[in-house]
């Protein structure tokens, strides 16, 4: 059986208030942080750990911090990345609906890394009821004096506070996330600067994913070494995989990163339901390049899928069986980033429409020969040639899909 | 009518401010009180949060048109959202959509005479391992059918 790191405690009843959580070794971390480590010390055990962020791109965490400027005469921020909007993704639902205490013990602990004073929770705004219940669990903590001024009598102060979304998938990009926190439209910024010197308010800030900042605590108070054993030596711990689509147990497995996808799929979701075959997956989200069947005996962790040219992302695998048409598949994800494009750039705002607009007239029959090969071309003009990763992330997974299924395309047009 | 604030909202509303260093931030939060409040958020709304947070109500309009969740127009009192993303689609959203499309006799972005429903599909709301999947104002529904619909529906008054 697999060691269990986030979610642990998931089982335990009400594990999501505080006293329950205090009880399992709950803000052991803090204390142990707070009271016996400085700063750099925690940097460098962060670092060692090898942590690599849980939001889609898998950058070091400890990197991250690293780069926010030591001597600067501005206050600085953490933003915690709480928009899970990665069609596929729920994973971060799990960790603050069941575990909130482990986050807001994250949360204190980076923050009292990096010298933060003032840290926000953005999460999407459909997520009401798990503001809600986030809402309660900092409450909570004040009470306790966790969070507020002089925390544990440590003289480090922080305040928390939740930010709602408002339904934009992009403002999971960290830059349009800040633009969003600021009050305007979601429009990523051109980067550099990196938020991490120019962010927030314009003062730098640290944007970390939920799973990535509830990751810390069990760092602090295990060791960078335990952690890199539950993982891989360059890819520590484990990693929260959230299974949908056609499977027979939908759901979250938390697994060491490095674990098959066949095993993912086949041991730990069930297989396939109503014993089809299976005829695709998306590993990391939508975003990430489809694999077809015979590509699943595959390890789970960021570089192996980058060698598989796919990407880990935010480790959600969509199961596509052989009933499914592949053009239900590609209208679906062409549909969907047609509709969050955010219209700041050009090729992004223009080519996804036109692509969703030649994949829906190709399902209603009127497909020519010449579709799939116009499709690839739109992405191969949007690639690249836009200010946020968004363009890529609809570019990429489209032109896999029309490279690995060209065939079946193929006999969509040519009737 | 131009719209205001109750009491309690107008103090709720300078809490949130304080949570930041520069007032506009508050906007997002600001405009869910207010269609919380409202329903909608109007022209007239729309410059009420203008003049609370002091900027232009371009700049609210600006968030109003790009936010999905936040309305311009009146929306039925229960609005149903029903996900037509991909975990959702491979397992019948589209029938779904279809059926409810049959059931209210409206098209989604409509709401029904009565001001009951309104039908909307949206992309992921993040409760793949549910799918199909379905939020009526803020209330999510899971492992949908044909079935399952009619009670939820016949539940809501």
């Amino acid at each position: 059986m697999e060691e269990k790191i986030l979610t642990k405690d998931f089982g335990l009843r009400n594990n999501f208030k505080i006293d329950v959580y205090l009880k399992e070794e709950g803000y052991e971390a803090v204390k142990k942080a707070l009271g016996e480590m400085r700063p750099e010390q925690i940097l460098e055990e962060v670092k060692k750990s090898n942590l690599r962020g849980r939001g889609g791109a898998g950058f070091p965490a400890g990197v991250k911090w690293g780069f926010v400027p030591q001597k600067i005469d501005k206050p600085r921020y953490l933003c915690v990345n709480a928009d899970e909007g990665e069609p596929g993704t729920f994973k971060d639902r799990y960790i603050m609906s069941h575990n909130p205490h482990l986050l807001i013990e994250g949360i204190i602990i980076t923050s009292y890394c990096v010298d933060i004073h003032q840290a926000y929770i953005y999460i999407r705004g459909e997520y009401e009821a798990i503001a809600q219940r986030l809402e309660q669990a900092i409450f909570e903590a004040y009470q306790k004096g966790l969070l507020g001024k002089n925390i544990l009598n440590s003289g480090f102060d922080l305040d928390v506070f939740i930010h709602r979304g408002a339904g934009a998938y992009i403002c999971g990009e960290e830059t349009a996330l800040l633009e969003s926190l600021e009050g305007k439209r979601g429009h990523p910024r051109l980067k550099p600067p990196f938020p991490a010197s120019i962010g927030l308010f314009s003062c730098p800030t640290v944007i970390n994913n939920v799973e990535t900042i509830s990751n810390i605590p069990v760092i602090i108070l295990r060791g960078a070494e335990w952690f890199c054993q539950k993982g891989l030596p360059k890819d520590g711990g484990t990693r929260i995989f959230g299974v949908s689509g056609l499977v027979k147990k939908p759901g979250i497995y938390e697994l060491p990163l490095g674990t098959s996808l066949k095993d993912i799929i086949f041991k730990h979701a069930g297989g396939m339901k109503s014993g089809k075959k299976l005829k695709a997956v998306i590993p990391g989200g939508m975003s990430a390049p489809i694999l077809r069947a015979d590509e699943i005996d595959i390890k789970m962790d960021f570089d192996s899928l980058v060698k598989a040219n796919s990407m880990l992302g935010s480790a959600a695998v969509i199961v596509i069986d052989e009933d499914t048409s592949i053009l239900d598949v590609l209208k679906t994800v062409a549909k969907f980033y047609a509709h969050e494009s955010c219209g700041q750039c050009t090729p992004c705002r223009v080519g996804t429409s036109w692509i969703y607009k030649i994949v829906r007239r190709i399902t209603e029959g009127k497909g020519e020969k010449e579709d799939i090969n116009n499709i690839t071309r739109l992405a191969g003009s949007i690639l690249g040639n836009t200010l946020c990763p968004l363009g890529d992330a609809a570019a990429i997974p489209i032109k896999s899909i029309t490279e690995k299924f060209r065939g079946e395309l193929d006999s969509y047009v040519s009737k | 009518m131009s719209p205001e604030f109750t009491d309690k909202t107008k103090k709720k509303i300078q809490e949130i401010i304080s949570h930041y260093p520069r007032k506009e931030a508050a906007l997002l939060p600001i405009l869910h009180l207010a269609q919380q409040e409202f329903g909608f958020i109007s022209a007239e709304a729309e410059r009420l949060v203008a003049e609370i947070l002091g900027v232009k109500p371009i700049n609210v309009r600006e968030a109003v048109t790009f936010y999905t969740m936040l309305h311009d127009q009146p929306v039925g009192k229960y609005n149903i959202q029903v996900c037509s993303n991909l975990s959702c689609s491979l397992l019948g959203a589209e029938k779904l959509i279809n059926y409810l499309k049959e059931k209210l006799r409206i098209e989604p972005g409509q709401t029904t005479q009565d001001g009951k429903f309104t039908l909307s599909t949206v992309e992921c709301l993040g409760a793949c391992e549910e799918a199909p999947c379905m939020q009526i104002n803020f209330d999510y529904y899971g492992n949908l059918t044909k079935k399952k619909i009619d009670t939820i529906l016949e539940s809501l008054k």
